[in-house]
């Protein structure tokens, strides 16, 4: 058997002379378009936009904050600065992010369909998404809104003068956008495998997105629902959270948190799915317990939807369903401690390479794990009466959402960097800004967990002042984790035009998006491929090694 | 020295001498929650160093130049079983612990000396059965048990008290319970913690936690001359509700002497217990729950009693216990004083303890 698996020699590659980027061109042709790949590209450009925009909000959030008092934002701006932030990063970044970028790009890939079931709705769907995000923008330009990304009534229904109609309304068109993704991944999983192509040799990446369009498709019409009431209630009073007329406040808080929590499982599975095809990769092995993890998966997405209520312990609701509720979420965090124990069992006599992207997938497992044993204080009835609304939950958020999430997700970027555009981002500059990233976030995020317990509430403008070391140590870790953020977006830009030439697989990684030529054909697959292998079969690729991997063009 | 700036050199002075780690622990539970903390801690770095020595362990031993060949490994039933049987009972452990303290937190004791405190737009109301009135501050006696009827007027509020370690979410609507037992003297923060609007950061207070002979000082000397059962009388009388609830031969009303606590059966033939929360229901709603005996006559006081009236009556007709009082009312005039004035813990709990005892 082959020993080693050296990269190709890229100096001898050559980008591929058809590919979907250069089939047509015009902005029409990618406007109209319907191929998966441009319509994960269009997801890409304005998601970093909208990343961007709330990246700002973040910024002036933690430029306020290293003062006690009041100084660089009024209260009322300083309200509309972190709602802004937090239904943008949520609902224009978080949620379609891995699903809308990397599922489009990759899931016909991977299972090796020419496109996704839909292609028509999935070009709607961009266009809902951007339609959304622009009646966001333009909200926000008109004065803003200050409800915070939870819309809590009866504060967003009565007692507010800002465009809450305007921002709820975003998210409700966006919200199709994520409905219609979700139909069209499950209908392109279930009905477009390649011969062979079984749900045991499916890549663990596309268990996680299965799981994530379920949620898509069951939860987010609820968040639709309740959002809509809010709208119904502010223009005509018919008062379904108004305890006046016989309606019931925290009636909407149900509705919202039974979106809200498994929308939390759309924004982590889908970045689960990406460390296990990067963790695979870079320890060239199988992932280890390919089941367990693939359940986990499912299992995830199924607790998802029994947990909401752990937000509301301290609300009144009955001590018996908090207790259910609680159970039911302390059972979720161990599918999740799974997947941790084997992707770092993966690790174990594997042949590891610390490429960039294995670089975001440790960060990814160490913040991950801490995020979720976090998750554990505020699931434990009794500790979250004490740490819910304060800062610990800011905290624990972030851990998973953004070390979680985004370190994956940018784990994912760089790994399929070479896929999407056929060049290599620089490896050197790659590293760097993993390690910066990982520094940042651990300077910026972990000081709000002490804040937490400290009891410092989320959403205040201004703060007693033995609260400020710790502030100004997040405000200080934001800066760093701003330039974590900022470098990848200017060397990846660079690398479009001046990047080395990929070749069809640099990371000579297993899977079947990677035996096609890089950038794809519009068509993907020249030839329908058979699968006749389980996925991550790193030992059959290593035999294969000396035929060459088809190219066309 | 001379290299550090004045401005920061004061800056870290500052820093120095007012920065805060730990919140003080001041409340009866303060000490359960924390034990519940540390353990949770432990078991989190317990998870975290397995997780981090593995990954770091394996990324030394089998990085590439090391371990040219991998060696296919297609999983363990056993290892799976370990990790996920060994998390999940770390888990139930806190669950069942964190189960057994949130109990512990929310089940107030009988003997609990009630403060009802309203929350609105941006400013905690509390309001002392004897008849103190507070903006944004709360003074209680320690080593006592305090239970607080939370509610608020107009949005969502919070009510967290980190020394304490408790907290409750203030509903517009309804009336919530927390309670806690200060333990030391001092004076803590008092936050809202539910966002609430524009001001929701000045929605502040302190807690002044005194010991048992400054309180009493401090009872005697803030009181605003009226108990809230006296202003709840007043405005009994006031409202006119005295002319149906009048316990007469003719009274359209039921007698409210006693009701407190007593079990009612309504029209759909459930019971309800009366407590506060349905003496509120029925003065804004009376439809809401129609008592069994009695024509659905009485009018909605629905925008017509603030929450702080609501407060007043509901503790006037839970210190109704006897005829007698009743009578009174009909002609009471202010002059009268009332035995509630100064020490409202005794005559509350002959009040209550009709309740318990029929429940």
């Amino acid at each position: 058997m082959s020993t080693i698996l050296s990269l190709p020699d890229q100096s001898t590659a050559s980008l591929p002379k058809v590919s979907y980027l250069n089939k047509e061109y015009g902005l029409k042709s990618w406007l109209l378009t319907q191929d998966h790949k441009r319509i994960a590209i269009l997801y890409l450009i304005a998601i970093t936009f909208f990343f961007f925009v709330g990246g700002a909000m973040a910024a002036l959030i933690r430029l306020e904050l290293l003062t006690p008092q009041t100084d660089l934002l009024a209260a009322d701006t300083y309200n509309k600065v972190f709602s802004a932030h937090g239904i943008i990063m949520v609902f224009f970044f978080l949620v379609p992010v891995a699903p809308a970028v990397l599922g489009n790009f990759l899931i016909p890939l991977m299972i090796g369909a020419r496109d996704v079931a839909f292609p028509k709705i999935n070009l709607l769907s961009w266009y809902l998404f951007v339609s959304g995000g622009c009646i966001e923008l333009t909200m926000m330009v008109f004065g803003g809104v200050d409800t915070g990304w939870t819309f809590t009534t009866p504060l967003s229904t009565h007692y507010l003068n800002t465009n809450v109609v305007a921002a709820a309304m975003g998210i409700f068109v966006a919200g199709f956008s994520s409905i219609l993704t979700g139909l069209n991944f499950l209908v392109t999983i279930h009905r477009m495998r390649a011969p062979g192509m079984t749900w045991f040799r499916l890549p663990l990446f596309i268990w996680s997105y299965y799981a994530t369009s379920f949620i898509f498709v069951l939860a987010t019409p609820v968040i639709a629902i309740a959002l809509v009431l809010v709208v119904l209630e502010r223009i005509i009073g018919i008062g379904v959270f108004d305890p006046a007329k016989g309606g019931d406040p925290l009636l909407f808080q149900h509705l919202f948190w039974f979106y809200s929590h498994p929308a939390v499982y759309v924004m982590i599975l889908p970045g689960m799915g990406v460390i296990s095809e990067v963790v695979a990769c870079f320890c060239r092995k199988r992932v280890f317990g390919y089941t367990a993890v693939a359940f986990s998966s499912v299992a995830i997405g199924v607790f998802s939807f029994f947990v909401w209520a752990h937000h509301m312990f301290i609300m009144g609701i009955s001590s018996y369903s908090a207790l259910v509720f609680s159970l039911m979420t302390m059972l979720v965090a161990v599918p999740s401690a799974i997947k941790i124990f084997n992707w770092s069992a993966t690790m174990y006599k594997g042949s590891i390479t610390f490429d960039t992207p294995m670089l975001y997938t440790l960060g990814f497992i160490g913040l991950f794990t801490i995020g979720g044993l976090t998750g554990v204080f505020l699931a434990s009835m009794g500790m979250d009466i004490h740490l819910t609304e304060t800062y610990f939950v800011v905290a624990h958020f972030h851990f998973v959402m953004v070390g979680g999430m985004v370190t994956a997700f940018m784990a994912g970027l760089h790994f399929w960097w070479p896929k999407i555009t056929g060049r290599m981002y620089p490896e050197s500059m790659g590293r760097i800004a993993a390690v910066i990233l990982f520094t940042g976030f651990n300077l910026t995020f972990f000081p709000q967990f002490i804040l937490g317990y400290l009891g410092m509430p989320r959403r205040y403008a201004a703060y007693p002042p033995e609260f400020q070391v710790l502030n100004v140590f997040s405000s200080a870790g934001a800066t760093v984790l701003a330039v974590g953020y900022l470098l990848p977006l200017l060397y990846l830009t660079w690398s479009l035009k001046y990047g080395k030439i990929a070749g069809a697989n640099p990371w000579q990684a297993a899977g079947l998006e990677w035996e096609i030529q890089s950038p794809p054909l519009t068509e993907n697959f020249p030839v329908t491929p058979i699968v006749t292998h389980e996925a991550y079969d790193y030992e059959w690729l290593a035999s294969k090694k000396g035929s060459e991997v088809p190219t066309v063009g | 020295m001379h290299s550090i700036s004045p401005v920061l050199w004061q800056f870290l002075i500052k820093w120095l001498t007012n920065f805060a780690i730990f919140p003080p622990e001041a409340s009866t539970i303060a000490p359960y929650a924390d034990a519940l903390y540390f353990f949770l801690i432990l078991i989190s770095l317990v998870g975290l160093i397995a997780v981090v020595a593995m990954v770091v362990t394996f990324a030394i031993r089998y990085r590439q130049e090391k371990n040219p060949v991998p060696t296919p490994i297609e999983g363990s039933t056993l290892l799976e079983a370990t990790w996920t049987i060994i998390p999940l009972i770390l888990f139930m452990v806190c669950f069942v612990w964190g189960a057994l303290l949130y109990f512990r937190i929310y089940s107030p004791p009988p003997n609990a000396m009630n403060i009802y405190v309203v929350g609105k737009q941006w400013m905690w109301k509390a309001e002392h059965p004897g008849g103190q009135h507070e903006i944004n501050a709360l003074h209680i006696p320690v080593g006592r048990p305090i239970q607080l009827t939370l509610i608020s007027q107009d949005v969502f509020h919070s009510f967290s008290v980190p020394a304490f370690r408790v907290k409750r979410e203030v509903i517009p609507g309804r009336y919530t319970t927390v309670w806690f037992e200060a333990t030391t003297p001092g004076v803590y923060h008092l936050f809202c913690t539910q966002y609430c609007g524009t001001l929701h950061s000045d929605m502040i207070g302190w807690i002044y936690a005194m010991s048992p002979q400054d309180y009493q000082a401090w009872e005697a000397g803030s009181t605003s001359g009226n108990s809230l059962a006296q202003s709840g009388e007043r405005l009994f009388a006031a409202l006119g509700c005295n002319s149906c609830h009048n316990s007469g031969p003719n009274a359209h009303g039921p007698n409210l002497a006693n009701v407190f606590g007593s079990h009612l059966q309504l029209k759909n033939g459930q019971f309800v217990t009366v407590d506060d929360a349905f003496l509120r229901d029925t003065i804004l709603n009376p439809t809401l729950h129609e008592v069994a005996g009695y024509a659905p006559i009485m009018p909605t006081y629905q925008g017509q009693v603030s929450e702080e009236g609501l407060i007043d009556l509901v503790e006037y007709i839970k210190r109704l216990d006897s005829q007698y009082r009743i009578e009174q009312t009909i002609e009471n005039s202010a002059a009268q004083p009332v035995q509630t004035g100064t020490a409202p813990a005794e005559t509350s709990a002959p009040a209550l303890a009709p309740g318990t005892v029929k429940q």
